[in-house]
């Protein structure tokens, strides 16, 4: 284990990454969706406007600061803190490469044996800045947004957390660097139905968990304006949207961990290069990477649902599909295995 | 170990709390115009605040929510220990769910989830 002020520095250079990630996330989702329809997007802002994300920026900084007279004014101002500070947290549990692979460090900030159920809950803890900014606005628009989206977020909390019962069965543990070494797909081709359908359910779940489309009520700019963030300007609002895209890259990097390998490349890769599937960070990157574009394809691709739909898919759907998959893979570890 | 946590904490609460600081910093200082200050209602003066009455749905989704969200964690410890008595868990396991889906048919049936 490293020294506590190396862990802080690594903590801080994760969270410098994270907003980093995000700034690009938008830069991609921006080039992606206008190659998607026959536009060009931006490309003006340095090369191929790879600068546009630092421009919106320094736009956002030196934005004006607006607090509406009749706001919660604390709350108001805490609840993008919230937002953001457990958006980056969630992040820190995830293993991205074997132990002293980074210059003799361990490529992760903490290695909880309770990984699994960190990082669900304090993905969770970011509802709160959802709802508390939106009731803190004061505003009609606001406090309807936020009811939408936590009611949503909370809502498809449970397939999520139904689905990850199938990995935490043929893992027999809740820590995500135990779970990487494992690789529940090793085990036995007969646990792969339930599998299959635990990795669909937990991918939706967790598409209505970051509000990416087809899930994304709480930008229902035509019902509700902007939603929660209806009344926030300046870097506040920028910090609600950093929450959401670096929900994006934590929910993409748990996919991974729990469904994909983790930080494990293909093994055949070893055969180019010996050792090559150990790199670390390189096959993390490289799944996150691929997750997020089909997140930005889903963009392009779907329409969003009506909200009763939505929450009838989330409670009924959705609900019975992850608790059938976790026993399906009950019964085949309890009567085949 | 969670001393660790305790770092990472730390770090983030601080790329937080500067972000919040910056913005208190920069940019302009002028006084806003009171419209600028009121509640955003499409344009239109706002008629009240929004301290309102709103959907029971969504105190009945918060309250669904806290009991199956803790039936679901009741399953983890399950789980973990699934390996080491496969066959007997899972018959214990079908007895919650089942316990579990008189409440969830119950709830469906009385029209909890339809929105309208």
């Amino acid at each position: 284990m490293d020294p506590y002020w190396v862990i802080f520095l690594k903590a801080l250079v994760m969270s410098v990454l994270l907003l980093g990630g995000f700034a690009y996330l938008t830069w991609l989702q921006r080039r992606l969706l206008a190659r998607f329809q026959h536009r060009i997007g931006p490309n003006r802002t340095g090369w191929e406007g790879l600068l546009q994300p630092i421009a919106d920026a320094i736009k956002m900084i030196f934005k004006q600061d607006v607090t509406p007279t009749h706001a919660d004014k604390v709350v108001f101002i805490l609840a993008p803190g919230i937002s953001v500070v457990f958006a980056l947290v969630a992040f820190g549990a995830i293993p991205a490469g074997p132990a002293n692979s980074l210059f003799g460090m361990d490529p992760w900030i903490v290695d909880l044996d309770i990984g699994l159920l960190y990082v669900l809950a304090t993905t969770s803890i970011g509802v709160y800045g959802i709802f508390l900014g939106g009731w803190a606005a004061n505003s009609k628009y606001s406090l309807l947004g936020s009811l939408r989206s936590s009611a949503q977020i909370i809502s498809y909390e449970l397939g999520l957390g139904l689905s990850v019962l199938s990995v935490i069965m043929i893992a027999g543990t809740l820590n995500l660097r135990e779970i990487v070494e494992i690789n529940v797909w090793s085990v036995s081709p007969l646990l792969w139905p339930g599998l299959l359908v635990a990795l669909f359910a937990f991918w939706i779940s967790a598409t209505a968990e970051v509000s990416n489309v087809p899930f994304d009520l709480p930008e229902a700019e035509q019902e509700l304006v902007a939603g929660y963030i209806t009344e926030y300007s300046s870097l506040k609002f920028a910090l609600f949207f950093m929450a959401e895209y670096v929900g994006m890259i934590t929910a993409s990097a748990f996919i991974s961990t729990l469904f994909l390998g983790g930080w494990k490349g293909p093994g055949f890769v070893d055969a180019l290069v010996p050792g090559m599937s150990e790199w670390p960070f390189v096959w993390l990157f490289l799944k996150i990477f691929v997750l997020l574009t089909i997140f930005i394809w889903l963009q392009a691709s779907l329409m969003r649902f009506r909200y009763d739909q939505l929450m009838r898919f989330g409670w009924v759907w959705l609900f019975e599909i992850a608790l059938g998959a976790a026993l399906l893979t009950g019964a085949v570890i309890a009567f085949v295995l | 170990m969670y001393t660790a946590l305790f770092m990472l904490f730390l770090a983030a609460g601080f790329i937080g709390v500067a972000a919040l600081a910056i913005t208190f910093v920069t940019g302009p200082k002028k006084t806003p115009q009171t419209a600028t200050l009121e509640a955003y209602e499409a344009g239109i003066p706002a008629a009240g605040d929004a301290r309102e009455r709103f959907p029971i749905h969504f105190y009945l989704v918060a309250m669904l929510f806290i009991i199956f969200d803790l039936e679901t964690a009741f399953f983890y410890p399950l789980a973990i220990r699934f390996q080491e008595a496969p066959q007997y868990l899972f018959w214990n396991a079908l007895v919650f769910v089942a316990i579990l889906g008189v409440g969830y048919v119950y709830v469906l049936r009385r029209g909890v989830l339809d929105w309208r």
